[in-house]
C-alpha cells in the first residue's frame, strides 16, 4: 500500500480531468499524488514504470458482471472473477445478484464483499435486487441492502414486469439515492424468442424476439422515472428504439444512464451463423442498424458506459440445441481489444473510449475512480494500443470459456493494473497477494 | 459424402443431380440393393412422423441398408441425457447416415459438427425439411419438365413452416418464381430477402399460379393467438372449390400432408383433378432414396 510508483512518459488519457498527452504520473500511499507534464524525479525507493509509448488509464470500471458466487462456483467465484477483471484492465465491478442464492439480503451482500476482500484484486461492489427472490412480487429490502454495501438495486436476468411494482421500486430507492438498474424485456413479446427477430431469425427459422420487447419497456420506465424522479440505468441497450428514447429523455433532464456491451456494440445477428450458441445473449445481438445506432449512442454520450455483462457459463450450457442454449458470454478479458477495434476504425475516438470504460460508468453510478486528478485513487490500467494479439479462451484466468471471440485479432492490450497503488496484473501474470 | 442439413447452400445442379437419380429409384427401376448393403442407417427422430419415417425406413431397406430405428424413451432424456449424448451412442452403433427429426431447429446442424457419418435433417424445428422439398421439387418436375419461368404459391402458415423454408430455396434455385401467402402473423419478417415475394391476398395472386402449395394449419396457432378462428382462417385461406375456378388452367395443387380437410383445402380440391398430393407421396420413397444414396457415396 506504501509503495511509490512513478509511471513514466505514458500517453495519460483521464477524460474527466480533461487530460490526453504524456505526462508523468506519481503515485503514493495507494493514491495519485501528482500528475505531471514535465519529467518527475524519481523519488527515493520508487518502482519506475516505463510508460513511453503506452497509454496510461484510470482503471477501468464494469457496471454489469455476474460473479456466480454464491451458488454456481464452477462457472465463476469472486476470486476467479477478479482475476479475470484484472487481466481485463478493470479496478472495478459490480456483481450482479442473480447468483444462486439471490443477494435480496445484507447477509448476501456482506459474503460477496467478504470474498472480495480476501481475493483482494480489484474493488467488487454488489448490487442488490429490486425484488425478493428476483421474483418480482415483493421489494427487497433496499434499505438493508445499500447499508450493507450495495451501490445499485438490480432484478437484472429478468424484467420487472409488473408496472406497478416498478414504479415503487423508483420511488423507494429515491430514499437512498441509489440507481435503479433494469433488464428490459417485456416477456410477452418475448417469449419463446431464441434471437433477434428479422431476416436471419427467419432464414434459420427460429422465433424471434422483436426489438419492440426492449423499447416498449424503456419506454415504460422512462414514463415511470418521469413521475417518480427516480434515477435509472438501462443496461445492456441493444437496439436504436432504445437509443432513440433514451437521448429523448436525457435532454429533457430526466436522471437516466445507461450502458452497452462490447458484443453489442460489435456484433449483429449474423453472428448466430449455423445456430452458434456462442452468440445467443438476453438482448439477442440486433440488426445492423441497431448496431450502428448504438455506436452513435456511444459517441453522443446517449450511452454512459461500455459493460460487459460477463456472463460465465460452462461447456455443457452451450453445447446444445440453440433454443436450449443458455444466454450470456464471458467479457472481462476481450472488453478493451473490442473497444478498439472502434478506435482503430475510427468510429471512436480515444478519449471517449477511454470515457466509456472509466468516468463514465464511474459517474453513472457514483462510484470513486474513473480519473487520475491527485488525491483519487491509484486504480490505473496501462495499455499497450498496439500490441497485436488473438484471443485464446483457454487462457482466460475467468472459469469460464463461453466466448464468441476466440481466435478473433486483436489490437491494443492490457499490460499492467494497478488497484489502489498495487500492481495486480503484469506481464499476463495476476498477482495475488493473500 | 455430404450432409443435406438443409436444401440452403446447395446449387442447382447437385440439386437437379439428386433428382435426376431419384427417377432411378421409382418403382420398376433397376435393382439398387447393392447400393448401401451391410451398411447401416440410424433414423433418429425426437419428434413423431410416420410419413416421413416409414419413407425414409423404406428408402434405406430398398438401398439394401439395415434401419437402426430410435425414438426417445422418454427416459434418456429425462435422465438428462443431450442431444450430443444420443448421437455420440448411435454414432458408436457404426451408422453410415443418421437421419433425424427434431423439434429444435439447427439440432441437425449442432449433431452434425460432432459426428462423422452423414447427417441428414428430416426435418428440424420450424427450419426446413429437405427432403419434402427434394420431393415436391421431383413431382413438378415430373409433370413440367423443367420448372423455369414456373411461378408457385405457397400458403399458410409461413412462420412455423418448416416446408415452406425448403420450397422457398429450392425452387427459386431450380428457376422457379416464388409467392409466399398468409396472414401477416403468420409470415416472418425479411422473406423478400430470401428471395420470396410476399402477400396476404390470396385472391389477388392465386391467378398467377402455376402451382399452390397449401401447408397444413397447425391448430394451436388459434390458441396462440396467430388466428381468430378456423372459420376465418379457412374464409381468407383456404382453397376453397370456388377459388380453385379462378386457378390458371392446368394449374396443380400440394399439400404435404396430413391435411386438416375443409379447412386449408376442400375435400373436392384435395382429390380433384389438379391434385398431385398422392404423387408427392409415392415419389418420398425414391427420392429418399437418391438423397441417401448421393450423400453417401
Ligand atoms: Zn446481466
Amino acid at each position: 500500500m506504501s509503495a511509490t510508483v512513478l509511471f513514466r512518459r505514458g500517453r495519460v488519457i483521464d477524460p474527466r480531468n480533461g487530460v490526453d498527452g504524456v505526462r508523468d504520473v506519481l503515485v503514493r500511499d495507494g493514491k495519485v499524488a501528482e500528475v505531471s507534464d514535465a519529467p518527475l524525479p524519481v523519488p527515493p525507493g520508487a518502482e519506475v514504470v516505463e510508460a513511453a509509448g503506452r497509454w496510461v488509464l484510470p482503471g477501468f470500471i464494469d457496471l454489469h458482471v455476474h460473479l456466480r458466487e454464491p451458488g454456481e462456483e464452477g462457472k465463476e467465484t469472486v476470486l476467479t472473477g477478479c482475476r479475470a477483471a484484472v487481466a481485463g484492465g478493470f479496478t472495478a465491478v459490480v456483481a450482479m445478484p442473480n447468483t444462486k442464492v439471490v443477494n435480496d439480503s445484507g447477509l448476501v451482500t456482506e459474503l460477496v464483499l467478504s470474498r472480495a476482500r480476501a481475493a483482494n484484486l480489484c474493488h467488487v461492489y454488489p448490487a442488490g435486487a429490486i425484488t425478493k427472490g428476483l421474483k418480482g412480487e415483493e421489494l427487497a429490502e433496499t434499505g438493508e441492502l445499500i447499508s450493507a454495501g450495495c451501490v445499485a438495486i438490480t432484478d437484472d436476468g429478468r424484467p420487472v414486469m409488473n408496472a406497478a411494482l416498478m414504479r415503487r421500486a423508483l420511488q423507494y430507492a429515491t430514499m437512498f439515492g441509489v440507481p435503479v438498474m433494469v433488464h428490459e424485456e417485456d416477456l410477452t413479446l418475448s417469449a419463446g424468442g431464441a434471437m433477434h427477430e428479422g431476416s436471419v431469425s427467419t432464414r434459420l427459422g427460429l422465433r424471434g424476439i422483436p426489438a419492440s420487447a426492449e423499447v416498449a419497456m424503456v419506454a415504460r420506465d422512462l414514463v415511470l422515472l418521469e413521475e417518480t424522479k427516480g434515477r435509472l440505468h438501462i443496461a445492456h441497450v441493444s437496439c436504436e428504439g432504445s437509443v432513440r428514447l433514451i437521448r429523448e429523455a436525457k435532454r429533457r433532464g430526466l436522471f437516466v444512464t445507461a450502458e452497452a456491451t462490447p458484443h453489442h456494440v460489435i456484433l449483429d445477428d449474423r453472428a448466430v451463423g449455423d445456430y452458434d450458441t456462442h452468440a445467443k445473449m438476453a438482448p439477442p445481438l440486433r440488426a445492423d442498424r441497431d448496431v450502428e445506432a448504438l455506436r452513435e449512442a456511444l459517441v453522443d454520450g446517449t450511452i454512459d458506459a461500455i459493460a460487459t455483462d460477463h456472463a460465465p457459463h460452462g461447456v455443457l450450457d452451450k453445447q446444445v440445441e440453440f433454443e436450449k442454449g443458455i444466454n450470456g458470454i464471458v467479457g472481462l478479458e476481450t472488453a478493451l481489444g473490442l473497444t478498439l477495434e472502434l478506435v482503430h476504425a475510427g468510429l471512436l475516438d480515444a478519449k471517449r473510449a477511454v470515457e466509456l470504460l472509466t468516468h463514465g460508468p464511474a459517474k453513472a453510478f457514483g462510484l470513486p475512480g474513473g480519473h487520475l486528478a491527485p488525491g483519487a485513487p491509484a486504480d490505473i490500467t496501462v495499455v499497450d494500443p498496439l500490441e497485436e494479439w488473438t484471443v485464446d479462451a483457454h487462457r482466460f484466468y475467468s472459469r469460464s470459456r463461453n466466448t464468441p471471440f476466440h481466435g478473433r485479432k486483436q489490437k491494443g492490450r492490457v499490460v499492467q493494473t494497478w488497484v489502489s497503488g498495487r500492481k495486480v496484473y503484469a506481464d499476463g501474470q495476476v498477482k495475488e497477494s493473500r | 459424402m455430404r450432409h443435406l442439413l438443409g436444401i440452403e447452400g446447395w446449387r442447382r445442379d447437385e440439386l437437379e443431380a439428386v433428382l435426376d437419380r431419384a427417377r432411378a429409384h421409382l418403382p420398376g427401376g433397376p435393382d439398387t440393393t447393392h447400393l448401401l448393403r451391410g451398411k447401416v442407417v440410424a433414423n433418429l427422430f425426437f419428434e413423431d412422423s410416420t410419413r416421413t419415417r416409414t419413407s425414409f425406413h423404406m428408402a434405406a431397406r430398398g438401398l439394401g441398408a439395415g434401419v437402426l430405428d430410435w425414438s426417445p424413451s422418454g427416459s434418456s432424456t429425462s435422465k438428462g441425457e443431450t442431444l450430443l449424448d444420443t448421437a455420440r451412442n448411435i454414432e458408436a452403433t457404426g451408422p453410415v447416415a443418421i437421419v433425424m427429426r427434431h423439434r429444435s431447429s439447427g439440432a441437425p446442424h449442432l449433431v452434425a459438427k460432432h459426428v462423422r457419418c452423414v447427417v441428414i435433417n428430416a426435418g428440424d424445428g420450424t427450419h426446413e425439411h429437405p427432403s419434402q422439398a427434394l420431393l415436391d421439387a421431383f413431382t413438378l418436375r415430373q409433370r413440367w419438365g423443367s420448372l423455369d419461368g414456373r411461378t408457385v404459391l405457397i400458403v399458410g402458415d409461413i412462420l412455423h413452416s418448416r416446408v415452406a423454408r425448403s420450397n422457398l430455396w429450392c425452387l427459386k434455385a431450380l428457376g422457379a418464381r416464388v409467392i409466399v401467402c398468409g396472414p401477416p402473423t403468420l409470415v416472418p419478417p425479411g422473406l423478400e430477402a430470401l428471395g420470396a415475394e410476399v402477400t396476404h391476398n390470396l385472391d389477388a395472386v392465386l391467378p398467377q399460379a402455376d402451382a399452390v402449395m397449401c401447408l397444413r394449419l397447425q391448430l394451436e396457432r388459434m390458441s396462440e393467438a396467430f388466428l381468430p378462428s378456423t372459420r376465418e382462417y379457412s374464409r381468407l385461406f383456404g382453397l376453397t372449390t370456388a377459388r380453385e375456378e379462378r386457378m390458371k388452367a392446368g394449374s396443380l395443387v400440394m399439400h404435404p400432408g396430413p391435411i386438416n380437410r375443409g379447412l386449408e383445402l376442400a375435400p373436392a380440391v384435395a382429390d380433384g383433378a389438379r391434385s398431385v398430393i398422392l404423387e408427392q407421396v409415392s415419389n418420398g420413397v425414391a427420392v429418399r432414396r437418391a438423397i441417401l444414396e448421393v450423400c453417401t457415396s
